[in-house]
């Protein structure tokens, strides 16, 4: 494999196969071509979805991005499934936005976000396959001149059932390209499944092992030059002056510029003598009144919102107000959860050359049509001149569904014309321009009656929106919905899981000036700390036991009930546990999907925790691949239990401190506890399991921390009350 | 000029003496399989192995690795065989994102060398590379089974 990438497209796409190992896509328009769409080697697609080769190779066009979360492996499953093919010849391409936009979207949306790869587009992806396969079974029913419904396809081969004859795909494909697509394609029942349901390895794994697998920051294309960049950091704020005299007899350096408003890129011939010489150039910031912020400032912020008069309702039932009223016992108590960084492993980057006529980009994205789109923007030209390369993300967690990188890439290769440029940050660049797991606190506030009974409850979450930041149009007059993630009345999204008569869940929005984003499992991840922890207080409060109180709430619910059982029965919850071992347990639903979490504990030497086990229960409605399903799980608990232990982001004059990995600590293997996965799809509906698990992680070991010290935790992360992993 | 032998090739680099191996193994010699994660040792996505023992290339200078036998993830299989390490990590599917697990790949062989059946607490003290994706447990039973296959 080549993965010195060309700046030529067809050199390009070779490269860039390498993903999969296999076919590229040719790109024809629709009207400059033959009715048939062919790939780049000129085999002739089926449709969209599926390449077939003379050999029976298969290739299938996924358009969701792959962040390690396997969706590239199970939506060729499904594909697959309906198309009968031999699972063992199949390969998988990334079809570019620019082809996408080409063909009118023929590949439907790109955005890799909200657990959605597989749940949003199983159904048309399916069709495709199903579709495929009716023609292949056509076109061979043509040549022996017999009805097609005489005839049958499994693994690639194709038998007219009455006459014994045989044919394969490779045979067909070409006639089965220049057939009408059916009107109508039925789907199989999931029931009968045969690669779709089963644990297939990873399409990508083989040259994940070897070096081979291109990410976006390993593209090298003739002539490429490095840039380096530094942004205020105080975000909003921007570049008052630079002095570029100051570094330009340092070796390697070719171009000082300015990117936008914001920010400063040293270009040069190496990356390392470029961001050196950075280091060293002078820039003065205009950082305007946001560097008077503090860590401090915006905590007072967010309290303040706690007992405002005015929030937007996410949730309400009843009369909370008189229920707290009268109250036999009241409890109350405020949490708090701070800014995160996503830290994926490869930093941010993009690669983009730019000419009067024409401006591509390499780079991993989750969403590529976004950015192409920023593209478009930043370079002045229309999408039609405009394209976007895709490769393996070195990790997303939401980060890379920005487009900021691809747009500061381009900006400098603008001013650069004909030279192909690679913008890397640096660790710190990455760490310090995030956009953070936003910040907020809630006060709870909970009504028990004389039996013990919760009669009221009210929430109310005071601090940052996401989408009032970074997509203010998706506000619903004003109020962000995805802040009640996981609390929402019904929904097939993210339901609340209880029955409680009077019940009020409430946001004062306070926005700081520090951007937030989308962190993998959003705000799921503080809403079930908040909820399930308060629901342990308040089981404390009525003296219950905490998975019997919740029971009782939850009768309504059958579907969050189920998961909360089954971790609650293999934890062995109600038996005797081994010495020193205490146990907590949490439940959710996010992205459609029921989740819930169980722990093991004990702490050693007064503030150090030991995890013994996880138990963590998924209901997705479907289970397209168990095996990946198990592995996201079990990544998802290190995610949820890093940010619980260590993760916090803290704002000192306007910015933020932690630079690195030093400062901002990742869970190693020696911390990783054993992740058991309970798996029960109960079919009927299509949930995510790429960030469920993550939030119930974190209130399952705080609920065991209690039960272990009567020690109640309310403010993230744990390192911040100097709680660490044994 | 600075004489580099990296997967049993002799390469005349052209790079100033104080570069990290890193960025002399991407940029110069174009083998990106070595990744860039943090630039300061923490990580652990740049492992390589000089003169057999696992090393953190972001911080070991040019100057610092003349002469010495370097070895890269793309040299750790032998004849077009995958290396004990890298099949277990096949048969297991360990990646996720994929993006640090050369690394890892990298630590782990220089470990196994070192030694060849190494208890969870070996593997504790010694595997420290960071993986985002949490892919740890799958690491852990593939670092087993490979002790288990030579």
């Amino acid at each position: 494999m080549n993965h010195v990438a060309n700046i030529d497209r067809r050199s390009f796409v070779v490269s860039a196969a390498a993903l999969g190992g296999g076919l590229t896509l040719g790109f024809e328009l629709p009207f400059a071509g033959p009715p048939v769409a062919r790939a780049q080697d000129a085999t002739p697609e089926i449709n969209a979805w599926v390449v077939i080769r003379p050999d029976d190779t298969v290739a299938i066009r996924i358009a969701r991005a792959e962040m390690g979360q396997g969706t590239l492996t199970g939506l060729a499953q499904l594909v697959a499934e309906e198309l009968e093919c031999d699972w063992s010849k199949v390969t998988a391409d990334q079809p570019t936005p620019g082809q996408n936009v080409a063909r009118k979207r023929v590949w439907g949306d790109f955005s890799t976000t909200g657990s959605r790869g597989i749940r949003e587009s199983n159904e048309y992806v399916r069709k495709g396959g199903a579709a495929a396969r009716m023609m292949l079974i056509q076109a061979a029913a043509n040549t022996w001149n017999v009805p097609t419904a005489e005839c049958t396809a499994e693994n690639s081969v194709i038998t007219h059932k009455p006459s014994g004859r045989t044919t394969t795909y490779g045979k067909v494909a070409e006639a089965a390209a220049k057939l009408e697509p059916p009107a109508e394609v039925k789907l199989k029942d999931p029931k009968d499944w045969k690669i779709a349901g089963k644990p297939a390895k990873r399409l990508d794994t083989p040259d994940k092992l070897t070096g081979k697998a291109p990410y976006a920051i390993d593209v090298r294309l003739p002539g490429m030059l490095y840039a380096a960049v530094k942004a205020c950091p105080v975000h909003g704020g921007k570049v008052k002056s630079f002095d570029a005299a100051k570094i330009a007899g340092n070796k390697g350096v070719k171009h000082v510029v300015q990117v936008g408003q914001t920010a400063v890129a040293v270009v040069g011939d190496s990356w390392w003598r470029a961001k050196t010489a950075l280091e060293a150039l002078p820039i003065v910031w205009d950082e305007g009144e946001n560097a008077k912020v503090s860590s401090a400032s915006i905590g007072e912020l967010l309290k303040a919102g706690l007992d405002a008069q005015e929030a937007f309702v996410g949730n309400q039932k009843g009369d909370v107000k008189a229920a707290i009223a009268g109250a036999a016992k009241k409890v109350e108590a405020v949490y708090g959860y701070p800014y995160q960084a996503h830290a994926c492993m490869e930093p941010m980057n993009a690669t983009a050359v730019y000419t009067p006529d024409k401006c591509e980009v390499w780079t991993s994205s989750q969403n590529a049509e976004a950015a192409l789109a920023a593209t478009s923007e930043a370079s002045g030209l229309p999408i039609a001149k405009c394209d976007v390369h895709k490769f393996l993300l070195g990790g997303g967690f939401g980060r890379r569904g920005r487009t900021d990188y691809v747009t500061q890439a381009v900006l400098i290769a603008k001013q650069v014309p004909g030279t192909p440029i690679k913008l890397l940050w640096s660790r710190e660049e990455d760490m310090t321009q995030d956009t953070y797991h936003p910040i907020t606190q809630c006060k709870l506030t909970g009504a028990l009656d004389a039996n013990g009974n919760l009669t009221g409850l009210h929430m109310r979450i005071s601090g940052q929106s996401i989408l009032a930041t970074l997509a203010p149009a998706r506000l619903q007059n004003g109020r962000d919905p995805a802040t009640f993630q996981g609390l929402n009345p019904g929904g097939s999204e993210g339901a609340f899981g209880y029955d409680v008569p009077n019940l009020l869940i409430d946001h004062a929005m306070r926005n700081p000036h520090v951007t937030p984003g989308f962190w993998r499992g959003v705000n799921n991840n503080q809403n079930a700390i908040y909820l399930e922890c308060f629901m342990d207080e308040l089981a404390h409060a009525a003296g219950e036991d905490p998975l019997e109180f919740r029971r009782k709430l939850m009768a309504k619910y059958p579907k969050h009930l189920a998961v909360l059982n089954a971790v609650a029965e293999k934890i062995g919850w109600g038996q005797p546990a081994p010495q020193g071992v205490y146990r907590g347990l949490a439940q959710q639903m996010a992205y459609g999907s029921y989740v819930a979490g169980a722990a093991e504990i004990s702490v050693v030497s007064g503030s150090k925790i030991k995890i013994h086990r996880i138990v963590a229960a998924t209901d997705p409605g479907y289970a397209v691949n168990p095996a990946q399903i198990e592995r996201q799980v079990a990544g998802s608990a290190a995610y949820g239990l890093t940010a619980l232990f260590n993760g916090v982001c803290t704002v000192k004059d306007g910015r933020i401190e932690q630079q690195n990995f030093d400062s901002y600590d990742i869970m190693r293997i020696a911390e990783m506890p054993k992740v058991e996965t309970v798996l029960i799809p109960s079919g009927g509906f299509w949930g995510g399991v790429g960030e469920p698990t993550i939030c119930v992680a974190a209130p399952a070991v705080l609920n065991a921390y209690f039960a272990a010290t009567g020690q109640r935790i309310r403010s993230m992360p744990l390192k911040s009350h100097n709680i660490s992993f044994a | 000029m600075a004489e580099l032998t990296v997967n049993g090739r002799t390469h005349q680099v052209d790079v100033d003496p104080e570069t990290p191996l890193l960025w002399v193994l991407r940029d110069t010699l174009g083998l990106t399989g070595t990744k860039y994660g943090c630039g300061i040792a923490q990580c652990g996505a740049c492992s390589v192995h000089v003169d057999g023992i696992a090393m953190r290339s972001c911080s070991v200078p040019l100057s610092a690795v003349e002469g010495r036998q370097i070895t890269t993830i793309e040299g750790l299989a032998q004849n077009g065989v995958l290396h004990k390490v890298q099949q277990a990590w096949l048969d297991h599917d360990v990646p996720q994102c994929g993006y640090c697990q050369c690394g890892m790949i990298m630590a782990v062989a220089a470990l196994l060398k070192d030694k060849p059946k190494p208890t969870d607490a070996d593997i504790d003290s010694n595997i420290t590379n960071i993986c985002r994706c949490g892919t740890y447990q799958q690491v852990r039973a593939a670092i087993h089974a490979a002790a288990a296959s030579a």
